[in-house]
């Protein structure tokens, strides 16, 4: 029985990372196609893309547009989830369906909406509009995230603060912020992780400048190549970091 | 500091659902009173309005001659200790008593010399660095406590505060309470379904029922002389001979009891008896003979359940010194002394007529 466990976890396993393994692998093959035989190991292809200043540009777009739009999504997400949560509102049941609704319309229809509304307004596309179609999609996941963990223990908190005399502002950014830093931190960081991998909107609603993403896919307009793996390993090594500090710093903390 | 509290004609309604009647009640500056009643009788939401939390219906909360029913808790002289504490957890407990005194402006040092001293008034002076979720549920209500007293509230509202806390935590929690009230001086308002807790630490009982009060007096008083049948059934144990008027005379089963016919037209009463006031030695008037059917030792008496001789459906409850104890099986003449006993209106009759 043991055995047949541990076989189950390897597959799992297997399943899981070996796309990635692969892709780390031929990054550094010594090698045009990143298909077996492996040759070398090299870093030929990490000096190409960190020297590739459009590349570094697009990667420099993406965390703009990442950071900037998950802050504005958990700020409006945060604002949404309080004011549903300790407020009686005439028809909140609704307001928290409109929210959340968007999670399930397709990014392909929220990009072609935005694309014919900037179109219309006659502001059309850049990183601005990108930023705010990635806004688009993560309040309904920050607003969610952020209001599911509104309980009553910081419910009670707030009476308490506001009894001891703080006014609305100061409840808010010396109680309800704090007691909710992880799940308003979480998700932060998810709306940042789906905004970076996004691709659909960025696509539609960027043309000069774009984000990794779209770069790397006019990369593979050329044909498969060692160097698009290498920007993969690239940035799984960052979003492995960004994993690993979070596990660290917020949820290993909150553990002991 | 320390504030009188005066509720004129207060009524709060949920909805169709009447959480208050006509509430009138008068505290005295330093006063510690404790609203008692069961779950459901309104003394939370009293203690809300009291706080705040919640503007009534109808009706005028004064609080040191100030008008303050419209006033938001913030800027009430009150503070609440509430239920599950309520402590900010991601701070520790040196801050966790300063906010107060930080809403008001007053400097870091400041506050924390402030927050030391009430630290050191809870018995937690060493633990001013720690986290609220290194403590247990008593310390947790120490620190509640301290925080509350800390800003030198007129009148401070506790909100059930011992609930949580296991028996014996709590009965040295009520004298602590008790001790740390007689220091400070404040008003204490305090929620509680225990009738033990009310009696331990009380100047003043509020008996609440349905929205309305039952009762309120010296806990002694409210014990022995009970103004309702609901305050004399929740304040403890108590036996009830069903009684009705005969002539000028009022009669039982077990015969006429030597006080005089209350002056109402109610046809049904009940005398009402605390089991420590019935006796095995002769007094004023006599119950007649009743068999032990069992009997448990207590420490300070016996507490027996008898039935009565006389009138078979009537059993009594009664305490015995515990320098003798009673047979099971054995029958006992039971004695009572007129002054002991309370003559209610038998409400049930009154209630299944109506």
């Amino acid at each position: 029985m043991r055995m047949i466990q541990w076989f189950y976890l390897a597959v799992a396993f297997t399943f899981i990372y070996l796309p990635v393994a692969s892709l780390v692998l031929f990054s550094l093959k010594d090698g045009n196609l990143p298909l077996p035989p492996f040759e070398g190991p090299t870093l030929r292809w990490y000096q190409d893309v960190l020297s590739d200043s459009q590349l570094m540009a697009a990667l420099g777009h993406s965390l703009l547009v990442a950071v900037s739009s998950s802050l504005v999504a958990c700020t409006l997400g945060f604002l949404a989830a309080y004011g549903l949560a300790r407020h009686v509102l005439p028809g909140s049941v609704f307001m928290r369906g409109l929210l959340i609704a968007p999670m399930t319309v397709s990014y392909l229809i929220v990009g072609l909406g935005l694309l014919i509304v900037f179109n219309q307004l006659g502001i059309g596309v850049s990183l601005w509009a990108a930023g705010i179609g990635h806004v688009v999609i993560n309040l309904p996941l920050c607003f969610a995230i952020i209001y599911a963990s509104m309980g009553a223990q910081q419910q009670n908190a707030e009476h308490a603060a506001r009894d001891l005399g703080a006014n609305e502002g100061r409840v808010i950014t010396l109680v309800t912020i704090p007691m909710l830093a992880p799940a308003i931190l979480a998700a932060f960081f998810l709306a940042m992780t789906l905004s970076w991998d996004e691709f659909v909107i960025a696509f539609l609603l960027t043309r000069f400048e774009v984000t990794l993403p779209v770069e790397i896919w006019s990369l593979l307009r050329s044909g498969l190549s060692s160097k698009t793996n290498a920007i993969g390993s690239l940035v799984f090594l960052g979003s492995v970091t960004v994993v690993l500090l979070l596990e660290i710093f917020l949820f290993g903390r909150r553990r002991a | 500091m320390t504030a009188s509290i005066s509720i004129k004609g207060l009524h709060h309604t949920f909805g169709a659902f009447q959480a208050l009647k006509n509430i009138d009640l008068s505290i005295d500056a330093g006063e510690y009173t404790v609203l008692l009643g069961p779950s459901g009788c309104g003394k939370t939401t009293l203690l809300s309005i009291l706080g705040g939390f919640l503007v009534p219906t109808q009706g005028l909360v004064m609080i040191g001659e100030k008008d303050m029913t419209q006033v938001q808790p913030a800027k009430r002289p009150t503070t609440t200790m509430f239920q599950d504490y309520a402590l900010f957890p991601h701070m520790s407990l040196k801050d966790n008593v300063a906010f107060g005194l930080r809403m008001r402006g007053m400097r870091k040092q400041a506050r924390h010399a402030k927050a030391d001293q009430f630290l050191e008034l809870v018995g937690l002076f060493h633990d001013g660095n720690k986290r609220p979720h290194e403590l247990s549920g008593g310390q947790r209500q120490r620190v509640a406590l301290a925080r509350a007293l800390a800003v030198n509230p007129d009148v401070l509202l506790l909100d059930e505060p011992l609930g949580a806390l296991d028996l014996k935590l709590r009965r040295s929690m009520q004298d602590e309470l008790k001790a740390i009230q007689r220091e400070v001086g404040t008003t204490f308002v305090h929620v509680t379904h225990d009738q033990e807790e009310a009696m331990a630490i009380a100047d003043r009982i509020v008996v609440m029922n349905a929205g309305q009060i039952e009762d309120q007096g010296a806990p002694d008083r409210v014990y022995r002389r009970p103004c309702s049948l609901f305050a004399a059934n929740f304040m403890g144990e108590i036996n009830q001979i069903p009684a009705w008027r005969e002539q000028n005379r009022l009669a039982t089963l077990l015969g006429h009891p030597p006080i005089a016919p209350p002056d109402s037209d109610a046809e049904q009463w009940v005398a009402c008896v605390r089991p420590e006031q019935l006796s095995s030695e002769p007094r004023e008037w006599s119950l007649g003979t009743a068999t032990v059917v069992n009997n448990a030792f207590f420490g300070a008496h016996y507490r027996c359940h008898l039935r009565s001789d006389k009138a078979p459906n009537l059993t009594f409850v009664a305490h015995f010194p515990p320098s003798h104890e009673p047979k099971v099986g054995e029958s006992l003449a039971l004695y009572v002394d007129p002054q002991h006993i309370s003559l209610f209106a038998d409400t049930h009759v009154k209630e299944a007529v109506a």
